[in-house]
């Protein structure tokens, strides 16, 4: 926890879809800092925020969750947070439990497990927008007799309520109900096989009696609990293997007990909360058997777009339409952006004296740079779509038409997600296959992930098919650069679909398989929370590729201005005979099968920091050939570079094509395989990935190259 | 009868779960109990899992996992 102790600071807790995270953005707007875990790539958000007297506290955002026991990763980081709070460690002054107002019964028993902890708990009764007109109830009634704090109505949607909640929250601290009893009636029976746990939590780490009742309770409910002990020896907590082996055989003793009185152990707990839940709910007057066979409006939007077949067609024609929007929409403020770099790369030319600083600064920092930043406004776009269709719920249905096609090739329909999320970026992609609870089938994801072709691609796609591929119109209608894009982008996908399928038949892993998936309500996407996210990911690329790149590009430049060779005869010599030109040059005969000269080559080996690098390489070698008083345009530079000794140009379109394939395949973005490493723990799956990846680029290109040439293009 | 059985678009009450189902702590935790009613909405493209309606919110779940739920109409 980096939250100093001894500071309030307050926690937001709750189901997956209850509207936590437009709480969070709405109590701290943009004061938000994103991390992870320690040891894993759980995405962890703090923020800060404000009480009415101007008093600050830090605000935790937990992943969403159904219950304090733990199944997939992002719920187990919630149990273990929790676990470290009732055990002193640095616990928050209030829990802020949200809750979906449309969804009460089965929200508020995440609500119940938390008002166990001793800890403050304030429900956020959010989304009442959606129900005011239907919803009376006595909330401080409802209140008391869930054991919570207070309970305040709000919307974040409409940003109503979080005075109210703020106001709240600052009051509720430091109220104490660890003296409340266990609220729930528990037979005699039951009583009797959890008195053995119970009594060692309240010996060994002094749970009160609630406390107690409630660990003891979901202890049996899921193996996983006992897990989480285990691990909290690192913590301080004294959990040595004679005491792990203890709780294990108790558990085992509670299990057969109730087994023999014919209790499932693992259904125990929820059932007798929910039966308390719905009791005190129904003297709420809430009515806990809402009317199932009611369609709401979501269900009439799913008629059609979850629909047997227009469900599937229409989910690709969205697909299609964003693809060609990035390359049509993103194409003015690219200009912009395009002038503006030759603009200030010429100011700078002006303003300072000839020397190698300038040729440093102008044809090494901004020439590279700029060569990337045009791409923003793609990147932009395609996050934006992202966002949106994760925000309005939509990308539930995908991962629902698209389960069984997922489960045919070894995958899962939560794969959908990460997997297009790997069209953006495949770092958070592979994060976001966390959701996966079959380990089998998360690795195998993991594993074809890099294939989609990801936003760090876009710029070389684009360069090479704004260079090399006419604008012309396919029957009459199609654009040919946007259908070469989709193409590369369906080679990476479709690829990628095969070889999960040979991975899942040869991959031998252990895991089970499940599908229990919410379909939240569509909703309308908070705007400013669905700006946030593109900014921050804008952010997040240019600060992190702007950084690799400039280092890239101060170095490269120094490779290729020197040594300096006095040739009056040419440019073309100089960088020829450089360092890069060396380098080039020496992996030159491995790469002249797949149509590549010694200057992709330098580029080649540069992108294996970052693949977009290739553009600012490409860019750093030819303003540094031209030496010339201009920032030159990186496209015309290569359509107009001609081979000395033939006199054709050296960059074809088919050579454009081989290149294109070989970034479709290639493992070059090496923060993936760290981000791999960290996410399977070993070596052996990112090395696996590198292997393969390069095996099948150069495969690939070598076909597309060799083929082409055989059959007369180029 | 399972959930398998139930055609799209009826309605049933959950009895009990067959076996050591992995997943009934799960559909538990969800609201998913004995004594609940559910509506069987769809099934989705290409035989895929089915999507219910139980509480208040829409869920879907594989048809192999729907066999194992026992229910009564």
């Amino acid at each position: 926890m980096t939250t100093p102790p001894n500071t309030s600071w307050v926690a937001l807790v709750g189901n997956p879809n209850s509207g936590k995270t437009a709480i969070f953005n709405v109590l701290t707007g943009l004061n938000q800092k994103v991390s992870n875990y320690p040891g894993v790539t759980v995405e962890k958000k703090i923020g800060k925020a404000r009480f009415a007297d101007g008093e600050q506290f830090d605000l935790l955002d937990l992943p969403g969750t159904y219950s304090l026991t733990p199944e997939s990763m992002d719920e187990r980081i919630v149990t273990e947070q929790v676990l470290n709070w009732i055990h002193g460690n640095n616990p928050p002054s209030v829990i802020v439990s949200v809750v979906d107002a449309t969804n009460l019964s089965r929200n508020f028993y995440l609500t119940t497990q938390l008002a166990d902890l001793g800890i403050p708990v304030v429900v956020a009764l959010n989304m009442m927008d959606l129900v005011i007109d239907k919803l009376e109830i006595d909330l401080e009634k409802l209140a008391d007799d869930l054991g919570v704090a207070a309970i305040v109505p709000m919307s974040a949607t409409e940003k109503w309520g979080q005075k109210k909640l703020l106001t709240v929250i600052q009051k509720s601290r430091g109220i104490k109900n660890h003296e409340n009893p266990f609220p729930i009636f528990l037979n005699d029976d039951i009583s009797t096989a959890l008195n053995p746990l119970q009594y060692m939590f309240e010996r060994e780490f002094g749970y009160n009696e609630r406390m107690s009742t409630a660990q003891a309770l979901r202890l049996i409910t899921r193996h996983s609990t006992l897990e989480i002990y285990n691990e909290m020896s690192s913590n301080g907590v004294p959990t040595d293997s004679a005491f792990m082996e203890s709780l294990e055989n108790k558990r085992q003793d509670a299990v057969d007990i109730l087994e023999d009185l014919g209790i499932k152990h693992r259904i125990m707990e929820a059932t007798l909360r929910y039966e308390w839940l719905d009791s005190v709910l129904t003297a709420a007057k809430i009515n806990i058997d809402p009317q199932i066979a009611e369609t709401n409006y979501s269900e009439k939007l799913d008629g059609l777009l979850t629909h047997k077949f227009a469900g599937p067609a229409i989910f690709v024609l969205m697909l299609y339409f964003i693809f060609q929007s990035i390359f049509t929409w993103a194409i003015i403020p690219m200009d912009w952006i395009n002038s503006g770099v030759a603009w200030f790369g010429n100011q700078v030319l002006n303003l300072m004296s000839a020397g190698m600083l300038r040729d440093l600064l102008v044809e090494g920092v901004i020439a590279g740079v700029g060569a990337i930043l045009i791409f923003l406004p793609q990147i932009l776009i395609l996050m934006f779509f992202m966002t949106l269709l994760e925000d309005t719920g939509y990308m539930a249905r995908v991962a629902f038409m698209m389960d069984r096609f997922m489960t045919m090739i070894g995958l899962h329909g939560r794969s959908v997600l990460p997997l297009m999320s790997g069209y953006a970026c495949a770092i958070p992609g592979i994060m976001s296959t966390r959701t996966i609870d079959s380990w089998k089938e998360r690795l195998i994801t993991i594993l074809i992930l890099p294939l989609m072709s990801c936003s760090a691609r876009l710029p070389v796609y684009a360069l090479m098919i704004g260079a090399f591929i006419p604008a012309a119109n396919v029957f009459g209608f199609i654009n040919l650069q946007g259908l070469t894009l989709v193409m590369m982008y369906f080679l990476g996908t479709s690829t990628a679909f095969l070889l999960a399928k040979v991975f899942s038949i040869f991959i031998k892993v252990e895991g089970k398989s499940s599908f229990v998936m919410e379909l939240p309500p569509y909703r309308t996407p908070l705007w400013r929370s669905v700006f946030s996210q593109v900014l921050n990911r804008g952010k997040l690329f240019v600060v992190n590729a702007g950084k690799i790149i400039m280092a890239i590009s101060i170095v490269l430049w120094f490779l290729a201005s020197f040594p300096k060779v006095d040739d009056p005869s040419g440019n073309e010599n100089s960088i020829r005979n450089s360092y890069a030109g060396k380098i080039g040059r020496t992996i030159e005969p491995v790469i002249q099968p797949l149509g590549f000269d010694w200057k992709l080559g330098i580029g080649l080996i540069t992108s294996f920091a970052a693949r977009e690098v290739l553009v600012s390489t490409m860019a750093t070698i030819y303003n540094v050939e031209s030496d010339g008083e201009d920032v030159i345009q990186l496209k015309d530079a290569m359509k107009s570079d001609m081979n000395p000794k033939t006199g054709m140009p050296i960059y074809t379109p088919l050579v454009a094509l081989s290149l294109m394939v070989f970034f479709v395949f290639a493992a070059q973005c090496m923060a993936t395989f760290a981000i791999v490493r960290n996410e399977t723990n070993s070596w052996k799956w990112p090395l696996f990935m590198i292997v393969y990846m390069n095996l099948l680029a150069y495969g690939a290109s070598f076909i597309v190259y060799q083929g082409g040439l055989m059959l007369g293009f180029g | 009868m399972t959930l398998f059985d139930l055609i799209d678009g009826d309605i049933a009450t959950v009895q009990s779960f067959t076996g050591d189902m992995e997943l009934q702590s799960r559909l538990v935790e969800m609201g998913i109990l004995p004594g609940i009613r559910i509506r069987r909405i769809k099934t989705a493209p290409m035989n895929g899992p089915i999507e219910l309606k139980v509480r208040d919110y829409h869920v879907s779940l594989r048809q192999v996992d729907a066999r194992n739920i026992l229910i009564e109409k």
